[in-house]
């Protein structure tokens, strides 16, 4: 895709972020996803350009870190969370039940373009165990069929909303635009914190049974 | 009489707590207005006395590590807080972000201020999109409100998925645009860190803990915790438990403890292995529900307090299976700069495979043993040091686990009795 | 003269003292007990790194132990440090036989079948520090076997152990860095971005420093085994920089250059011309009889004999002159020096087979001959200024030297050039604009101090005004001059007087004390004392029929800034043409005469600080003879005698010739021209040769060309606008005699200005548009 004279001027903000212009090299690659949905040789050469890099230097980055993706993912992008605490406690067996059910491989997508999968390493949410995020949104205390309906209405086009998160979810081109530091407005959304974050407050104050 | 002390999480249920007005409701940025009138040299001191220590893992004390910059040298200095969280079983910074940002943005204008930063950059990890959401919208609002912007900036720094970078100078690199491999030290970052400048690189926890501090002074958190570890912290409870969750409490707290406030093991199950502060702790076993849960209790019971991740697995679940699952976490993450932990963890995984799948022989666990050693202490970088720590420590509590794979031909354990549904018909 | 003071620290290897600087790598301090840590990243010219930990040993310092043992390859030595090695811990031992253990579990076992396989660190190491048996039986990782990073480097990445000793290389000795690590973890690899190949003019140097055979050159891969080769040390006839250098031979014939270790010239680098262009010795037609032209005008095969009295004949029977390319070895041109004042009583001798003027014969005659700017001059200079002259083209060492300075201390370099060149770019250059042959005006305003070094390269004698300029400029700042010529052999060519004002070491023709002095050096009863002609006036000389002889070695007449003239004068006069190959001379010459390639003899260069550059014959069993040699044999049959039987001969007699301590010959000052205007479709033509291209010595190197940059016309944002022409759009700018078509770049350049490769492919413009640098030319869309 051509990046509008809009998108620069955007990425002419997330440059002069920072003190030197090469530290814009991550927020300007998942913003290149936010417009093409992966990390595109068009993509590698603009940043390229605009940061007076070689384009060696963009894809050397860009192929170090897992969230910047070489090839179009789905719509919706499904981490399954397989470290080991997540794993034991239903993970695998998430993961496992969303291979067969959507019947793709690890970073397979299906051929609707909607859902692509991917095991993830931990993702910081452990007390939700086992978790699943979508788009990098947060889907706690998933099983097996919460999961599968998690897919299945992705693939419906009306994907239920995650656990702690906005209030609806967003694409991966959107939820890119979020990770290169766009503000969407949606920040208020959603819950403060679930319960296992407040449990020890709870505990505390002696609001538990 | 709980033990636990909300400090941190104290109005986390009020359900706006992330934004300005909560925050501003509990007295939020009264202790960075007090911090900015006192001298910066002070503002340290009165850290250091406090005893706060680094809550990422290191437990390195955060009043040294600010003065150790440089004063009067006339070159830029700046702040990087750590936010990469991503130590396995470490949930701690990101639900402390998602239900109070403004803590961190306070911590970080005291800090600052106190080493003579204009510049805080904060280094989130990137798969926690909601998260970024909150901690920039709260960046705005400090800005709208007059907070930042007059002699202090903020920048918030989103990654993309890379467990190294939680290293601090892999941080640095990353955040200056490069690969995020770790650098060479020294120079230390507090003297060449960001863009070769003076730079303190600091925990969530460890600056969000900074303004109660400033507000209540050190004498007050001094007053918690053990003899060297002071103060409350987070303890993150997950696993085979009946509820887990975030419990603040002062340093020393016990598991035990923790497990009593909390309802235990889940019902029916005996506890197995923990781990005290992530997958790259030693684990620990019921021998050690007394342990004092601070930096020195830890380590004199052989592991680290780290990041305080209590990962509970209780009698169903497969310790081979387990460190399996974590070695190969640390071969997806392992940056691939040094010899030991690149090729190391490729060939641990290789065994590890074999000896879950009851292929192994017994020689191969003495081989895995040697080369453990071959990778501890080896390594450019802690990464590999901690993809032994699951091995060695697993093997030395539950060699005859490993063994009964080799006898049995197999795992002799069923995943499905360890999964959180199981028998919920799922 | 001053002495640095260098702090000495003592430290103890394996109990054994060892003093060395502060700041030395404990590595090297244990090198220097002749106690050989193994390692792979380490480099001495690259930052280090610590990736491979193959270099760990025990370390305590004042009594305190370091908890675990330490890349030796990272740490400095202290005061009080203990240093424990394999040989005396066994912990470090262990260490290493771990690592090397590990490096080796997902190497091929292909070595019989590798380049590296004999010369092999890797292989060597594991001899050395490794164990017989391995323990792993997993499966190896596996990526598709090599692949070509660019025409002439291929990449076997399940060879490569990761040591990122290229990449560091690419990015900090060339500032190319188009291969760089990518992916992560056990996944990690050498890598290009895949739409541009690793098109370095220094690419080979990572072939040489390449640790196993992850890397290797296309033109050597699979040809020989190293113990099969017979290594000459060399000196690089491509250009003045001067690198040392090591040649390969195999049964006569040479497979392949290496750079050799000089740390005052070109460290342990070269460029990839003189890495990968040796072929044009056996590739071309190489003469293997003299020729001798018949009655009926056909040349043909004839006895060394009957082709020596032919030549001697004929230089007797007319006026003669000699002219000598600047590709000579500093003894030949000594040969033909000598010979044109004992054999043909002349001074009309000119070793610029190429645009030249008479501002520069002065000038080199008042500044440049026995000077002695060096690299050195350039490691401490506050500021380098560069006229007429590319280094990254032209002189890649220079380049290579003036960039590790500007990363090292942000060295201050300014360019007074017509278009900013790719290579000033890298060096962070400050670019002063100026419109082709208004060199001159811009460098009176540039300020210099004595520690400050011009860099002066032989284009400046292509407008007129600049090296008297350069001249003013030296004398008001103190600063250093440089004449850095591109061929290898004009430095020594203007010591040795092969030109028309001077005598060797520097002797003024024109004055009598120096004419006695080598007068009596050669046994002549006297000297010609006229002032002899240069190369254009040669060919005019023979044109107007005032000159019937010439004789000619190594010169390429399309060189020349008028061609035309050079050809017609190489028709008409009789001429005698020493050649190692067929060329537009010997297809005129009325006696051949084949001479040995550089690689078949023994010599030296002087590089562009006047260094000698000596090398010996890489291939022995050839049967060529020098240019001197031949030279002497002439000068015999024509009843003289030159006396330089042997290049030691020559040596011998150049240095017993003393330092002039006479007067240095003066410089007449000549002034800028007057800009020409132009207007609607004229430009000025601007050019420069680029490293890779049409050059002789380059023919036959089909993977070498493949790295060649792309051949553009360049014109300015503002010109381009005006003719409504983008990137990529063909250009035609033609001349009176000719035109070429070429793509369109659209870069910073002087309004009035379009540049063009001087002798590139589709873009020769000496030959195409008859000139090359401040002519009018016509510039259309086409």
């Amino acid at each position: 895709m051509a990046f509008s004279n809009e998108d620069l001027a955007i990425m002419e903000t997330i440059i002069k972020r920072y003190p030197r212009p090469r530290s814009a090299i991550m927020p300007l690659l998942h913003f290149v996803q936010s417009r093409d949905g992966y990390v595109t040789n068009e993509g590698i050469e603009l940043i390229a350009q605009q940061l007076d890099l070689a384009a060696a230097e963009v894809t050397a980055v860009s192929t170090f870190y897992t969230q910047y993706k070489p090839t179009p993912v789905g719509e919706y992008h499904v981490g399954v969370c397989t470290n080991t605490l997540c794993a034991v406690m239903g993970g695998d067996a998430i993961m496992d039940a969303l291979k067969d059910h959507l019947g793709i491989e690890n970073d397979g997508v299906t051929t609707d373009g909607k859902v692509s999968l991917e095991h993830i390493e931990c993702n910081a949410a452990c007390d939700y165990a086992p978790v699943v995020m979508a788009n990098w949104e947060f889907y706690d205390n998933q099983t097996v069929q919460s999961a599968k309906d998690l897919v299945d209405s992705m693939r419906a086009g009306n994907p239920k909303p995650p656990t702690r998160g906005p209030n609806s979810l967003v694409t991966w081109k959107q939820a890119s635009a979020v990770l290169a530091g766009l503000n969407d407005g949606k920040a208020n959304e959603g819950v403060q914190a679930g319960a296992p974050t407040l449990l020890g407050l709870k505990i505390a104050k002696g609001e538990t049974k | 009489m709980t033990k636990l002390t909300p400090i941190l999480s104290a109005h986390w249920d009020e359900k706006d707590s992330f934004t300005i007005e909560a925050y501003k409701r509990h007295g939020g940025y009264t202790a960075s207005a007090k911090a900015l009138a006192m001298d910066p040299d002070a503002v340290i001191q009165l850290v250091k006395d406090s005893g706060l220590r680094g809550r990422g893992g290191a437990g390195f004390p955060t009043g040294m590590k600010w003065g150790f910059i440089p004063q009067g040298d006339d070159k830029d200095h700046y702040l990087v807080v750590n936010a990469d969280e991503s130590e396995p079983g470490t949930c701690k910074d990101m639900p402390l972000l998602m239900a109070n940002p403004h803590v961190l943005i306070e911590g970080c204008i005291i800090a600052c201020h106190a080493i003579r930063a204009k510049h805080a950059f904060i280094y989130i990890r990137g798969e926690v999109t909601h998260v970024a959401r909150r901690l920039n919208q709260a960046i705005e609002d400090a800005y709208k409100a007059g907070l930042l912007g007059k002699g202090i900036d903020v920048v918030l720094h989103i990654g993309a998925g890379a467990y190294i970078c939680g290293e601090e100078t892999a941080l640095l690199d990353s955040l200056e645009g490069f690969r995020g491999q770790p650098r060479l030290r020294p120079p230390f970052p507090a003297i060449a860190g960001l863009y070769a400048r003076p730079t303190v690189v600091n925990n969530v926890e460890s600056i969000a803990s900074v303004p109660a501090i400033i507000a209540n002074g050190a004498e007050w958190y001094q007053g918690m915790g053990t003899e060297k570890s002071k103060g409350a912290t987070l303890y993150s409870l997950s696993g085979h438990v009946k509820n887990p969750g975030q419990f603040e409490a002062p340093l020393g707290i016990t598991l035990r403890e923790i497990l009593e406030l909390s309802g235990g093991i889940r019902a029916g199950h005996t506890l197995k292995f923990w781990t005290p502060g992530g997958s790259s702790t030693p684990i620990f076993t019921t021998e050690h529900l007394d342990v004092p849960l601070d930096y020195e209790g830890v380590s004199a019971a052989g592991s680290m307090l780290g990041t305080k991740a209590l990962q509970i697995f209780d009698e169903t679940t497969c310790v081979v299976r387990a460190v399996l699952r974590w070695t190969e976490f640390y071969k997806h993450e392992s940056c691939g700069k040094c010899t030991p932990c690149r090729e190391g963890t490729w060939w641990l995984v290789q065994l590890l495979r074999d000896l879950e799948a009851g292929k192994g022989t017994e020689a191969d666990l003495a081989k895995l043993l040697d080369l453990c050693d071959n990778i501890m202490g080896r390594s450019f970088c802690a990464l590999g040091d901690g993809a032994t720590s699951p091995i060695t420590s697993s093997i030395k509590y539950f060699r005859d686990e490993y063994i009964a794979h080799i006898t049995n031909g197999g795992c002799p354990f069923d995943p499905v009795a360890s999964t959180l549904f199981a028998g919920a018909g799922a | 003269m001053t002495t640095e003071v260098v702090d000495m620290i003592t430290v103890v290897v394996d109990g054994f003292e060892v003093s060395v600087p502060k700041g030395t790598l404990v590595i090297r301090a244990a090198e220097k007990l002749g106690i050989q840590i193994p390692r792979f990243c380490d480099h001495p010219l690259l930052d280090p790194v610590g990736a491979c930990r193959q270099c760990l040993v025990d370390i305590e310092i004042n009594g305190r132990a370091f908890p675990k043992p330490q890349a030796s390859c990272t740490i400095p030595v202290e005061p009080g440090m203990i240093v424990k090695t394999q040989l005396t811990s066994p912990v470090a031992e262990k260490a290493q036989r771990g690592v090397m253990e590990l490096l080796l579990i997902n190497h091929p076992l292909d070595c019989p079948v590798c380049d590296k396989g004999g010369e092999c660190p890797l292989q060597n190491q594991a001899m050395s520090n490794g164990q017989g048996e391995t323990r792993y039986e997993g499966v190896k990782r596996t990526f598709q076997k090599p692949i070509n990073i660019s025409s002439q480097v291929l990449l076997d990445r399940e060879r490569c152990v990761l040591c990122a000793r290229c990449t560091r290389f690419s990015e900090q000795i060339a500032s190319d860095p188009f291969i760089t690590l990518n992916e992560r973890g056990a996944l990690q690899q050498v890598g290009i971005y895949e739409n541009k190949p690793f098109e370095s003019y220094f690419s080979g140097n990572t072939v040489q420093i390449c640790p196993v055979g992850a890397l290797t050159g296309a033109a050597y891969r699979f040809r020989a085994r190293p113990f099969d080769l017979v290594s000459t040390p060399s000196a690089c006839e491509h250009c003045a920089s001067g690198c040392d250098m090591r040649t390969d031979v195999r049964r006569g014939k040479t497979l392949r250059r290496l750079a050799g270790d000089d740390p005052t010239v070109n460290e342990e680098w070269n460029c990839d011309k003189g890495r990968w262009a040796f072929k044009y010795v056996t590739s071309v037609d190489r003469l293997t009889t003299p020729l001798v032209r018949n009655a009926s005008g056909e040349l043909v095969a004839a006895s060394w004999p009957e082709a020596l009295a032919a030549a001697a004949k004929g230089l007797k029977a007319a006026k003669a002159a000699v002219l000598v390319g600047g590709r000579a070895t500093h003894e030949d041109a000594y040969g033909y020096s000598k010979f044109a004042r004992v054999a043909l009583s002349t001074n009309d001798i000119d070793f610029r087979s190429r645009v030249s003027s008479d501002e520069e014969r002065e000038f080199l005659a008042a500044r440049v001959v026995g000077s002695s700017t060096t690299y050195m001059d350039i490691d401490r200079a506050d500021h380098v200024l560069l006229v007429g002259f590319e280094p990254e083209e032209e002189s890649p060492i220079v380049f290579l030297r003036l960039n590790k300075q500007v990363r090292k201390r942000a060295l201050k370099v300014s360019a007074i050039a017509t278009k900013l060149s790719i290579g000033v770019e890298k060096l962070k250059g400050k670019f002063v604009k100026v419109a082709p042959g208004q060199e001159g005006a811009a460098i009176a305003a540039q300020s210099l101090t004595s520690k400050s070094v011009i860099l002066v390269g032989e284009r400046a004698a292509e407008s007129a005004g600049v090296l008297s300029a350069v001249a003013a400029l030296a004398d008001s700042s103190s600063a250093k001059i440089a004449w850095i010529p591109r061929r290898a052999g004009e430095r020594g060519a203007l010591e040795a007087g092969a030109i028309g004002n001077l005598l060797p070491g520097g002797r003024p023709v024109e004055d009598a004390a120096a004419r006695v002095d080598i007068a009596a050096l050669w046994g002549a009863d006297s000297l010609p004392s006229a002032v002899g002609k240069s190369t254009n006036e040669i060919y005019a000389a023979v044109n107007a029929g005032e000159i019937g002889a010439l004789l000619v070695g190594g010169v390429d007449p399309l060189d020349s800034d008028n061609c035309q003239a050079a050809l017609a004068a190489l028709d008409k006069a009789f001429v005698v043409s020493l050649e190692i190959a067929s060329s537009a001379v010997t297809q005129r010459a009325d006696v051949v005469l084949p001479v040995a390639a550089v690689t078949e003899k023994s010599g030296s260069f002087l590089n562009w600080e006047g260094r000698p550059r000596s090398f010996d014959a890489a291939v022995h069993d050839s049967l060529n003879r020098s240019d001197l040699r031949i030279l002497s044999m002439i000068a015999e049959e024509m009843g003289t005698s030159v006396n330089l039987a042997t290049v030691t001969a020559a040596i011998k007699e150049i240095s017993s010739i003393g330092k002039w301590d006479g007067a240095r010959a003066s410089m007449n000052k000549v002034s800028v021209s007057s800009h020409p205007a132009v207007t609607g479709d004229q430009f000025i033509l601007t050019s420069w040769r680029r490293l890779l291209d049409l050059g002789t010595l380059q023919q036959g190197e089909e993977n070498l060309a493949g790295t060649a940059r792309k051949t553009v016309a360049v014109i300015s944002p503002k010109r381009a606008q005006a003719m409504g022409v983008t990137d990529g759009d063909q250009l035609k700018i033609s001349t009176s005699l000719g035109s070429v078509t070429l793509s369109a770049l659209v870069e910073d350049i002087h309004d009035d200005a379009v540049w063009a490769p001087r002798n590139s492919r589709g873009s020769q413009l000496l030959v195409n548009l008859g000139v090359a640098h401040g002519a009018v030319v016509t510039v259309v869309k086409a």
